[in-house]
């Protein structure tokens, strides 16, 4: 009976090893905890992102000795894109480092949305760039919530209005057939009330279109495309799915051209297995795209010189590499910001709320963290958790992406009232009493 | 007109690929009662390994790693079979059906985890050196033509060839005969002599190249990472409605899923917001068993007291 | 010698006829129902509570249902994801449309009964269906229940995102938000549950169950209706995993869409039972233990131990190793964790003095 008692002690210690803390980290550092993908079905995607991100922290301790002197340890969990995965991994990195963790990147919206339940009763913010709940920019009730730099709504706006200019205007859309093919979860639902709500002001037809999870049953929608000939088709993918709908788009001869990605249908696994089929495919991307800048030198000389590099040297600059880096970056000044006010030591999960509410990244501040031409300049206020509205569309010509448009800024007079309502429903459903902005 | 019939095709095409996903179980299914739920991972692990070996080679060997990839894969798969045959299957001779079925299941984690670990999880290609434009048929009867696309097309001849050498290989061969000995009873076909080790070896085999060539075709298809996986689901119907020990069954039941559920996710999804395709091949096949509960093709169960 | 059962004689029929009839069990269940209610409140941290647990709790109660269904009836199911939604949007619309109501055990029966009556439904062609086909055909119901609850607005109170979210809980007035007010609901409802379950398969209908599973043919000869009896699994099995459900919408996640209870949580379930033990109502726990807490273990052991790994080496060995423990588990003892405890006990009976 060896094994009995060989199974007996075994789930001893690990009941013992689960009920003790997590080991113990350095004082003096500030931890963060990064929810990643890197396996799973949607880690071709998951993978340079969370590379980005480990660099950009990487960067910061081996140029700067941290964030003002104190450095930062960052600590990866692998979520497989499961929210209930990532849901513990939260759980269990939180209380982490003397501070615990000072704020968490999701990166998915199902674990945002577990998540929104859960900070405010941590106190620790959520910083959900471009994803997640599109309402949560009204700061007055998701106080802890930060969709920075764009939410889905934000991104639909924009691509309508990309169109409306293509067309010599927006009224210009009325009678135009336009189909949203999407990833059937609450990310892929997101952009529907908006759509929806342009359509009635503009007059186009807009059709949904649900493709299943994980997306590479896609033969019907296509076929339904070729027959109908809509104007234009706007993808909300993720993952395997963006690269089948590109290539059943060359597959039933649907010009590529009339297809628009949001940004996260816009990176380079999206469109590199359609090979030449993905020619003329365009994305809205929030603000950064693909290429190298002033950070990249930063990031090639401390670190892949070093061989400290997460990846290879030529990876670096794609498309959601560099969305780890500005992930990154946002999070940690934020921190600055906070500890502006608070001094330079770890700062808490509250701390850090404080210093993202108040983050004002101007173009000046930009340029000496060496994102310049990459961003423009963002603003958060309690009000606003979004900080910035716009976008560029991309075009992918077959070997890179480039941008092919102006900047447009996303629609307040439109979003605001939508934001506000959703927002309020919410929080008279959680009972929520909003707080005041001023 | 032409639009009916272009969806039908496109269905029957991609049933097609089903059908090669289903070919895998029922192989395995038939010789060793085995419900094998690692078919799924399997088609991912020969794909990964197929793709990865043509990666790395072709800079040095050109159009000659096509066929050099495609052999080392074939004997990787091999060694898989014997890994599994040895280290699980051998040690649970004797046992129910869902004891086996939970064994693959433990089979798949480890070769997702496996798989992943030596090939990498990013996604990668397999170049079958076809044509990615789509062809038009009948073009001067209907407007716009009949669209199908080269890949489907060519998994449908592949998939003909499969199962033409399968039933020369099961009907002709020694060890075929032997295969179907088993199937039928696996103590009398043990009590005259026939190794039930080796055949099962032999079935596993078989059913790993089987994933092979579904892997290519789906990995050609969409590229080769983990969702491949995932087209082991879509097998599923295509069983019960074929039954789970009949090979012409599992074609047949391709067919029939892939081009009901096209149809079904053009002409009557569309009116219920889409989506219907992946619940309607089951409700389909759950139909076809209320009138034939061992499926199309199946073996009659006869039971006794 | 520790298990020892000689000298404990049953002298009256009640005696002979209780759950645990040797004292020793009684001993230990005592122990454990004592460290669930008294020790773990002063030991456990939040991170014990809401993710070792109250998932460990909550699928247990689900791995009892499918076990019902599958262990004691041989009605293989591959549908309890979907009977898990019906049981959360169930008892989610009774909470959301009837707010006077407010007590979470009323909001979760109601739940457990909603998916009790589509349990029945789609139990029906277990009729005409067995084995693998019929486990294949309850995708069926998972395929379709996940797509109705996607699109279907009423069901998620039409939000945009298709995501459901509740809050501010109470059972007879009391709140329930922290991590050991949810533990403690929980606790209580999956020992009552367990309670009934214990009683049922050991009663006439369990007897019945047994009887379909081990030869439905001479079941019904005997006068067995395999009507009723199936679908009274059926029923019994979906209404124990649509509480679960319930709870693992409301006080597990809090917010959740329909990709909470796909088609791998159907089969985590399933892993549960066979592991744990096929019409063993303690293998469901040992089963739910094994699945829920191995792959956390794996993917922390690196962590402990200090050996530096990358993330995804981290995940994919967990992968790995989870898979091969399966299969060592299923070589060493086909008949699951309950057997090797049953095992165990029987070596205790003379430990350390055997002949």
């Amino acid at each position: 009976m060896k094994l009995g008692h060989w199974m007996m002690g075994g789930a001893a210690a690990a009941l013992l090893g689960l009920s003790m803390a997590t080991p113990a980290t350095a004082e003096g550092e500030q931890y963060l905890a990064g929810l990643v993908y890197r396996t799973g079905a949607y880690a071709p995607n998951g993978i340079p992102f969370a590379n980005g991100m480990a660099d950009y922290y990487a960067l910061l301790n081996a140029r700067d000795g941290g964030i003002n002197g104190v450095k930062i340890q960052y600590e990866e969990c692998d979520t497989g894109y499961a929210t209930d995965r990532g849901v513990e991994c939260y759980e269990r990195l939180k209380n982490n480092g003397p501070t615990g963790t000072a704020y968490v990147n999701p990166l998915s919206t199902g674990i945002t949305f577990a998540l929104t339940e859960k900070a405010p009763v941590d106190k620790i913010p959520v910083i959900s760039m471009g994803y997640g709940r599109s309402e949560s920019r009204d700061g007055s009730v998701f106080q802890w919530n930060f969709p920075l730099l764009g939410t889905y709504w934000s991104a639909a706006d924009l691509i309508v209005q990309h169109l409306g200019q293509k067309n010599g205007g927006l009224d210009k859309l009325k009678g135009k057939k336009i189909v949203l093919v999407y990833h059937d979860s609450p990310y892929g639902k997101e952009p529907i009330p908006l759509l929806q709500k342009r359509a009635e002001m503009h007059g186009f037809e807009f059709t949904p279109m649900p493709v299943t999870h994980p997306g590479v049953e896609q033969k019907a929608t296509w076929l339904q495309i070729r027959r109908n000939r809509p104007d234009y088709v706007l993808l909300w993918g993720w993952g395997v799915m963006n690269s089948t709908s590109i290539k059943e788009a060359a597959g039933v001869g649907y010009p590529r051209e009339q297809m628009f990605g949001v940004w996260w249908s816009g990176a380079e696994p999206d469109v590199e297995p359609a090979g030449d089929g993905a020619k003329g495919y365009n994305a809205i991307t929030l603000q950064h795209g693909a290429g190298r800048y002033a950070v990249h030198d930063d990031v090639k000389k401390n670190l892949y010189d070093a061989g400290k590099g997460s990846t290879n040297w030529d990876d670096v600059g794609e498309v959601l590499y560099n969305r780890g880096l500005v992930n990154a970056m946002v999070g940690t000044e934020a921190i600055r910001t906070a500890m502006a006010k608070f001094g330079n030591k770890p700062m808490t999960g509250e701390q850090t709320r404080w210093g993202l509410e108040n983050l004002d990244i101007t173009e000046a501040r930009l340029k000496e963290l060496g994102f310049e031409g990459m961003l423009r300049p963002i603003k958060i206020s309690c009000s606003d958790h979004e900080g910035a509205r716009s976008g560029r569309i991309q075009t992918w010509d077959g070997k890179a992406w480039s941008f092919t448009s102006d900047w447009y800024t996303a629609d307040d007079a439109v979003l605001q009232p939508m934001v506000k309502a959703a927002a309020a429903a919410y929080a008279k459903e959680k009972n929520i009493t909003p707080v005041a902005c001023n | 007109m032409g639009p009916f019939l272009e969806v039908l095709l496109g269905g029957l095409l991609t049933g097609v690929l089903y059908s090669l996903v289903a070919l895998g179980f029922v192989l395995i299914f038939k010789a060793s009662g085995v419900f094998n739920f690692a078919q799924g991972a399997m088609v991912l692990f020969a794909a990964l390994s197929m793709a990865r070996l043509q990666e790395w080679m072709a800079p040095t060997l050109g159009w000659v790693a096509f066929p050099v990839a495609l052999t080392l894969s074939a004997l990787i798969m091999m060694a898989l079979a014997f890994a599994i045959e040895r280290l699980v299957l051998r040690q649970l001779i004797n046992q129910e059906g869902i004891i086996l079925f939970m064994a693959t299941i433990g089979i798949t984690f480890f070769l997702d985890g496996f798989g992943q670990t030596i090939w990498g999880s990013d996604i990668y290609e397999i170049d079958l050196f076809l044509s990615k434009d789509p062809i038009f048929l009948f073009e001067d009867v209907f407007p716009g033509g009949l669209l199908v696309d080269p890949y489907e097309l060519m998994a449908a001849v592949i998939a003909g060839i499969l199962v033409a050498v399968l039933a020369v290989f099961f009907q002709k061969t020694r060890v075929g005969r032997a295969l179907r000995a088993v199937a039928d009873d696996h103590q009398a076909a043990q009590s005259v002599g026939i190794p039930l080790n080796y055949i099962w070896l032999i079935v596993w085999t078989v059913a790993g190249l089987v994933a092979l060539v579904a892997g290519m075709m789906w990995g050609a298809k969409l590229g080769v990472q983990f969702s491949i996986a995932l087209v082991a689901l879509k097998a599923l119907p295509v069983l019960i409605l074929g039954g789970f020990t009949s090979v012409p069954g599992a074609i047949i039941g391709g067919l029939i899923i892939g081009a009901g559920e096209k149809l079904a996710e053009v002409y009557v999804g569309s009116m219920f917001g889409g989506g219907i395709e992946n619940w309607f091949a089951y409700v389909l096949a759950l139909a076809f068993l209320l009138f034939r509960p061992q499926g199309l093709f199946g073996e009659r169960i006869i039971e006794r007291v | 010698m520790l298990y020892r059962e000689t000298g404990q004689f049953k002298t009256t029929y009640e005696s002979d006829q209780r759950i645990f009839r040797i004292v020793q069990d009684r001993w230990i269940i005592l122990a454990i129902l004592a460290a669930a209610l008294v020790v773990v409140p002063f030991v456990a941290t939040p991170y014990l509570y809401t993710e070792i647990l109250i998932p460990f709790l909550i699928l247990s109660l689900a791995a009892v249902g499918l076990n019902i269904l599958v262990g004691y009836c041989g009605q293989v199911s591959l549908g309890t994801g979907a009977f898990m939604a019906v049981g959360a949007y169930a008892a989610y619309n009774l909470w959301l449309r009837v707010p006077e109501i407010n007590n979470l055990i009323v909001v979760f029966l109601f739940g457990g009964l909603m998916a009790a009556a589509v349990g029945i439904v789609f139990g029906l062609p277990s009729l005409r269906i067995k084995g693998f086909y019929l486990a294949v055909a309850t995708l069926a119901a998972q395929f379709f229940l996940d797509w109705v609850f996607a699109r279907v607005g009423w069901f998620t109170n039409y939000t945009a995102s298709g995501s459901v979210a509740v809050g501010d809980l109470s059972v007879f007035g009391m709140p329930i938000a922290t991590p050991e007010e949810r533990y403690f609901l929980i606790l209580g409802m999956v020992i009552f549950l367990t309670i009934v379950a214990l009683n049922l398969v050991r009663g006439q209908i369990g007897r019945t169950w047994m009887a379909i599973r081990d030869m439905d043919i001479a079941a019904e000869i005997i006068g067995i209706r395999p009507l009723l009896v199936k679908l009274s699994a059926f029923a019994v099995s979906s209404f124990m995993i649509g509480v679960a459900g319930a709870m693992w919408g409301f006080l597990r996640l809090g917010s959740w869409e329909p990709l909470a209870f796909d088609i791998n949580r159907s089969f985590q379930i399933l892993f549960m039972v066979i592991i744990g033990g096929l019409g063993s109502i303690l293998g469901s726990f040992l089963g739910a233990a094994f699945i829920v807490l191995t792959p956390i273990l794996l993917n922390q052991i690196p962590g402990w131990l200090g050996i530096p790994m990358s993330t995804a080496l981290i995940s994919h060995i967990e992968f790995m190793v989870f898979g091969a423990m399966i299969v060592f588990f299923l070589i060493v003892e086909p008949h699951g964790l309950a057997r090797m405890w049953a095992v165990f006990k029987e070596k205790l009976r003379l430990w350390p003095f055997p002949y």
